[in-house]
């Protein structure tokens, strides 16, 4: 097996770089997941409070849309960790994509699997190496997790089950890494293949559920975190779904190696092209060089936010005939119908919309400091320019791209929600509820700007804050956070269109928080070394 | 005689690093000067002072009569800057970023640009992630040769060349020379400075350990000779400045400081002589001479500095 010479080294290279990483990732989601269940014990103690709680969020299709079904309305685990399980299989997933990516294809891109290469390492050593520590580290995040679990009052079947059912989806993503990894060049593209297959995921199961009546239910089967759901943790589990990721993530791991005995060390599956001899004449500004390096990135992100609103706005008409109970009809209807359902599952959708723009423009911002630490910045800044006409040329990708892909999910979503009513007012409706989030996600492109002006080695704050935002949004209320602390989160602050009342006072000081961040992280950076 | 840029008692530190240490350096109008130390004994962080990238801690940058820091954006117009380590964007073909470059600095000769691409042998149709290290320094080469400026900061550029881009890059900076061009070339091969340099200056832990001419700086060391002589070698250890006396039968081979060069040729012109050949020191014996004892505290620096 010369192919595999030297995995365990690699492996345990891996492991040494993956020391802070892993163990504070495993962590967070021990913690939210013991909590999240000690809470919900405190919350709803009887049965009856239980089932209550659960109706109500079966018979909410925007609720069914974003985090599945409650299977079990009388079982204190199905419902304390009924969002948990899509919301946490979302990061799980992200963990598995980012460090199958980051052991492989960024090591090559970086040159290091060169330097590695050259001694005695097999040509798939780099791939099982990181296929390795990222089984690993999914596996003990299930098992801990499930360890948590039992450790804050539920019962073991259903802890190991939903502990499983995470690393399941993990470990599936992370074979999709391993693929991307092999068909790019670059480990940025390769996650962000990875993200998009998640994001495919997440859409088929949150059709599938919303769609349960209407023949697309099936979908949900499709996705790995449909298959999580279905593991149906604490709810009569069903062990025998946790084969399907395990056998997905075996095909696709099979492809991966095929991929990488086809190609040569540094390269993708498409040999590059030649390029033109002479930059074209647009090429003289930094704002053109930044436009010209994320030009890509912005047309694929915007892609992705116009399917996704097309298909969630398509479904949004037929949500209210979800509400198979009655009594929720007509409590429904008295509270002004179903078209309030319609725009709630609408809003809903859009404040999800809102936070992955705002992870697009983190990821735009964090240009900043990948040009800098690459020292491609260097001659740039060596150029007759100052400091902060270059910051802010990646600065203006990241502000514009973030209004161009929320126009993208707000058109998607509300041409398509027109053509299913026959009201072509709803298209601007829909779109006024994916604008209003603007001014919140440029809050966090300002958050990693503030960072790049003074701690640039910090500057993956900017991830740390979305998914601390998001996570408060999701558990504050579950744990009865303090609502100052809820408040942090500048999505909390945004109004719910379409449905609720423009409210232009926050937008406006959203904005300004997000200028003044901008402001001062620039203004700092005038001062500091580069470098 | 005008100054070009000086750095006057400057200090840098990165955290508990010195990366300079109360450096002087001094480039005068129309020199090509050397600047010479061993990896990571400040070079890069000299010139990226100079740039404007780092703030001095403590002392003086002056860069063409303004302020490094503050003057960026009219200073920059009127210098072109080769980094030591050449990073290009993946996508972007060479000849791309030799423009973008050049216009960033404010433009460039386009007859000059297309002579530097035939003289380096570059194709700039090649996507930057697909050149080699050779050839990612020859982009960044070309496009501050191709530019119509003052002063050239030029941080190891010849890394990674053949001996054949070399020996033009040579030419290339001679001719701009004679154009009255300013250059600061940093290096750690003796050759190259020794081939190109009005004046050097050798830094070591980041601090200025010797300035001047070749020939100034040879006068401090010590030319090596080998001779064979007709009478009796006896008596030459004596002599004033005279090292290192190995005597083999009538052969003799010593060295001997300059200044005392006189009378040592007359003390053996005494003896007679057979065969004479004499050793100007190399730019590497001066090197040697001034990193000898100090290696140890240099190196470990070194690594930190630069990044």
């Amino acid at each position: 097996m010369s192919a595999l010479a030297g995995t365990w080294s690699l492996v345990r290279l891996a492991l040494r770089r993956d020391r802070v990483l892993a163990p504070l990732w495993i962590a967070v989601f021990v913690v939210m997941a013991a909590f999240s269940a000690a809470a919900t014990v405190d919350l709803y103690p009887t049965v009856a409070s239980r089932v209550k709680v659960a109706d109500a969020a079966n018979g909410t299709p925007s609720l069914v849309a974003l985090y599945g079904r409650i299977y079990a309305p009388e079982s204190l685990g199905a419902v304390a960790m009924w969002k948990m399980a899509v919301t946490g299989a979302l990061l799980v997933a992200v963990l598995g994509i980012v460090i199958a990516v980051r052991h492989t294809r960024a090591e090559e891109e970086a040159g290091r699997l060169e330097l590695v290469g050259a001694a005695a390492v097999g040509r798939f050593a780099a791939l099982t190496a990181g296929l390795i520590v990222a089984v690993a580290t999914n596996l003990a995040l299930g098992v801990l997790a499930a360890a948590g679990l039992v450790a804050a009052g539920l019962p073991a079947a259903g802890s190991i089950a939903f502990g499983l059912s995470w690393a399941g989806v993990g470990i599936a993503f992370a074979a999709v890494g391993a693929v991307a990894a092999q068909v790019t060049r670059s480990a940025r593209a390769a996650t962000g293949m990875g993200v998009t297959a998640l994001g495919v995921a997440f859409l088929l199961r949150a059709v599938g559920d919303s769609s349960a009546g209407a023949g697309l239910g099936k979908l949900s089967w499709l996705s790995p975190i449909g298959w999580g759901q279905r593991v149906q943790a604490f709810a009569g589990e069903r062990w025998w779904v946790l084969a399907l990721p395990a056998a997905f993530a075996v095909a696709l791991t099979a492809v991966a190696y095929l991929l990488a005995a086809r190609r040569d060390l540094g390269s993708g599956l498409v040999p590059d092209r030649a390029g033109p001899p002479v930059g074209a004449p647009g090429l003289r500004s930094p704002l053109a060089l930044a436009w010209r390096l994320q030009r890509g990135a912005l047309l694929a992100w915007s892609t992705g936010f116009l399917v996704l609103g097309v298909v969630l706005g398509s479904i949004a008409a037929n949500v209210g005939s979800l509400l198979d109970d009655p009594n929720v009809r007509e409590m429904v209807t008295r509270l002004g119908g179903e078209k309030v359902l319609t725009d709630a599952f609408l809003a809903a959708e859009m404040s999800i919309f809102g936070f992955v723009a705002a992870a697009y423009g983190v990821q735009a911002a964090l240009r900043l400091r990948s040009e800098e630490a690459t020292t491609r910045a260097e001659p740039l800044l060596a150029a007759a320019l100052t400091r902060v006409r270059w910051a802010a040329s990646h600065v203006i990708v990241a502000l514009a791209g973030t209004t161009v892909v929320l126009v993208a999910a707000g058109l998607g979503a509300g041409v398509a929600h027109a053509v299913q009513t026959g009201d072509a007012g709803q298209v601007g409706r829909v779109l006024a509820g994916a604008l209003v989030q603007v001014p919140a996600a440029w809050v966090l492109t300002g958050i990693v700007v503030l960072a790049f002006g003074f701690a640039p080695r910090l500057v993956t704050v900017g991830w740390a804050s979305l998914v601390a935002f998001f996570l408060l949004g999701e558990l504050g209320p579950l744990f009865e956070l303090d609502p100052r602390l809820l408040d942090l989160s500048p999505f909390v602050h945004v109004p719910k269109l379409p449905g609720a009342a423009l409210a232009a006072g926050p937008l406006l000081w959203l904005t300004a928080v997000a200028a003044g961040l901008i402001a001062v992280g620039l203004a700092g950076f005038r001062r500091r070394d580069v470098g | 005689m005008t100054e070009a840029l000086a750095l006057e008692k400057l200090s840098k530190s990165f955290g508990s690093t010195r990366a300079l240490d109360a450096f002087d350096l001094s480039v005068t109008t129309g020199e090509v000067h050397g600047f010479l130390g061993p990896n990571g004994a400040g070079k890069t962080t000299a010139i990226r002072v100079l740039l404007g990238l780092l703030r001095a801690d403590s002392g003086v940058p002056r860069l063409l009569g303004g302020d490094p820091w503050r003057d960026v954006v009219a200073l920059h117009r009127r210098l072109a800057y080769v980094p030591g380590d050449v990073t290009l964007w993946p996508a972007l073909s060479g000849g791309e970023v030799i423009d973008l470059l050049g216009r960033l600095r404010g433009g460039l000769d386009a007859t000059r640009r297309a002579d530097l691409l035939e003289r380096f042998e570059l194709d700039p149709t090649k996507k930057g992630r697909a050149y080699s290290k050779g050839n990612r320094q020859k982009v960044a080469l070309i496009a501050a040769l191709a530019s119509d400026v003052e002063l050239y900061l030029l941080d190891e550029p010849t890394s990674g060349l053949d001996p054949i881009m070399e020996a033009e890059f040579r030419k290339c900076v001679n001719e701009m020379r004679g154009e009255g061009r300013t250059v600061l070339l940093s290096s750690h091969i003796l050759a190259e400075l020794e081939a190109l340099c009005d004046r050097v200056t050798i830094i070591r832990s980041g601090r200025a350990v010797e300035t001047g001419t070749l020939t100034e700086l040879r006068h401090l060391t010590r030319t090596t000779i080998a001779a064979e002589l007709a009478g009796d070698a006896r008596g030459l250890d004596a002599l004033r400045g005279v090292h290192d006396l190995r005597v083999d039968g009538p052969r003799v081979h010593f060295e001997v400081d300059n200044d005392a060069m006189d009378e040592t040729l007359r003390a053996l012109a005494e003896r007679g002589v057979r065969s004479l050949t004499s050793q100007p020191p190399t730019l590497e014996e001066l090197f040697l001479r001034h990193y000898e004892g100090g290696a140890s505290g240099g190196r470990g620096e070194g690594a930190a500095a630069r990044s």
